[in-house]
């Protein structure tokens, strides 16, 4: 339990002096922006595929189980569709995805870093590394979730309409006329909560993993398992959270 | 010139430190030797403000670290470069924006200064022509000179090398020491290098001093180290049979 405790204390110190103030605002915004290019860019073709796929199979199964109740009109598929990517599988899905892919890569980064003493020639250069190594990476993680996210909603509903048109479930006006009705933008608003919070919560946790690592290898390995499992944990519990308070 | 005085560190039950105090001179090498485990390593990254010793006091050119701020303290530190054991050059950078990056950071000359400056550094390693190379594409030797290149890009006054030969085959670690030494006597850099290697010793060593469990067990220059007969530090020197046989047959 005091070791729970002292984790808890070592990340909420980490992500404090990491809020600390720049030495070089123009060096911070350079690793921002190289830390966007690695998160966004470098995750598109994941989310593009797995949110494409899933708005399809979403589509697929809701049509099996509509065509069974004859009262129900299969435009409203792209209603569901629609509301499905955007409050609950865009964000969780894209999420899970990325504590995978970028949290185990933050968390591996940061530790060889830490392993190879590359750290600590920053600290004898007198950079602030929590701040440097740390900071640009919550950034990029704050922003870039969101817009993945938003993506995956979009790809999400067009991969609705594909897997509809291509087993003859609706017209494409049908689709859309699902997809436009009764729209709620608090839904919208919802999902930019959530993508914020995963993003921060990806980005925090697997730095401080990697950037606590002791001993070698073997132990980077380690940091790199937990700091998935733990985003993944910290991302499912948020999202209920929010979900509850929200909804 | 820095002085330490009776430096305490421990880490947990196991004191590594039981009180070194020594004096490190301006223009020389001054070399840490002694066995693994020490002291040498806590001793140094004491000095440059990895660790925060127990008790004692650091000395740069009469700047007490205990009386220093925050903000003094990191002042300090743009005075330190060194060199890591592993090279600790940046993965993601080039060998170009490796020695630059202090310059980018910390300072606020423009592009056409800052490339002058790195390729000064580069060229006094003998690495000019690698700036587009990758750490990843260096060899061991190459290595240590982009380090001592990036450690000497800011001007420090105070140079700080451990264990500057691990890895390295006898020829290349000789290029290495004379260009610590070069470097140190050109720009007057007070140097502390830590060592195990007797040809650092007998090569660079302007000033010697042998940790042995903590505690500072001998200190003087390389010419004095090789007139010891027995203990602790004659036991370091010729650890081989084959050693003290060579020493037998040789007249010192």
């Amino acid at each position: 339990m005091i070791k729970i405790f002292e984790a808890i204390g070592k990340f909420l110190l980490l992500m404090w002096n990491a809020a600390s103030k720049p030495e070089k605002a123009s060096m911070y915004w350079k690793e921002t922006f190289r830390q966007c290019h690695d998160i966004g860019i470098g995750s598109l073709a994941i989310i593009a595929i797995v949110a494409t796929f899933v708005g399809a199979v979403s589509a697929v199964q809701f049509a099996y189980q509509l065509r069974t109740i004859s009262l129900v009109p299969m435009w409203w598929i792209g209603s569901i569709v629609r509301k499905g990517m955007i409050l609950e599988l865009a964000p969780t899905i894209s999420a899970l995805l990325l504590a995978g892919k970028v949290g185990s890569n933050i968390s591996s980064e940061l530790g060889t870093m830490r392993i190879s003493e590359q750290i600590d020639a920053y600290e004898i250069m007198g950079v602030n590394t929590p701040a440097y190594l740390i900071g640009p990476k919550l950034l990029a993680g704050i922003i870039m979730v969101p817009m993945l996210v938003i993506i995956a909603v979009f790809l999400g509903i067009l991969g609705g309409w594909w897997a509809g048109i291509m087993g003859n479930y609706y017209t494409t006006t049908e689709y859309f006329r699902g997809v436009t009705d009764n729209f709620i933008a608090r839904d919208v608003n919802i999902m930019l909560v959530k993508s914020v919070l995963f993003g921060f919560l990806i980005s925090s946790i697997s730095c401080f993993k990697g950037f606590m690592v002791e001993g070698g290898a073997i132990e980077i390995g380690k940091a790199s398992t937990q700091a998935v499992v733990f985003s993944s944990i910290a991302i499912v519990i948020v999202n209920f959270v929010v979900a509850f308070l929200m909804l | 010139m820095i002085e330490i005085k009776n430096i305490k560190k421990r880490f947990g039950e196991q004191e590594v430190l039981k009180g070194i105090s020594a004096v490190f001179e301006d223009g020389k090498c001054n070399l840490v030797i002694g066995k693994s485990g020490s002291g040498k390593t806590v001793t140094i990254k004491c000095m440059v403000g990895l660790f925060e010793p127990d008790s004692g006091t650091i000395v740069y050119d009469g700047r007490d670290s205990t009386k220093m701020s925050f903000n003094e303290r990191k002042a300090i530190r743009r005075e330190i470069g060194m060199l890591f054991q592993g090279t600790a050059l940046f993965d993601s950078m080039t060998v170009e924006e490796n020695v630059r990056f202090p310059l980018d950071m910390f300072t606020n000359k423009n592009a056409e200064e800052k490339m002058d400056r790195v390729n000064f550094c580069l060229r006094r390693v003998n690495m000019e022509n690698t700036n587009k190379k990758y750490p990843g594409e260096l060899s061991g030797g190459m290595k240590k000179r982009v380090g001592i290149a990036r450690a000497i890009v800011m001007n420090p006054k105070y140079l700080f090398c451990d264990e500057p030969n691990s890895g390295l085959d006898p020829k290349t670690a000789l290029v290495i020491d004379h260009l610590i030494q070069e470097i140190t006597q050109e720009f007057n850099i007070t140097t502390i290098v830590n060592t195990h290697d007797m040809n650092s010793v007998m090569g660079i060593g302007d000033k010697v001093i042998f940790l042995h469990n903590g505690l500072k067990y001998w200190e003087g220059t390389n010419k004095e180290i090789l007139k010891i007969t027995e203990g602790e530090l004659f036991d370091f020197i010729f650890a081989s049979e084959f050693l003290k046989d060579l020493r037998a047959h040789a007249k010192y």
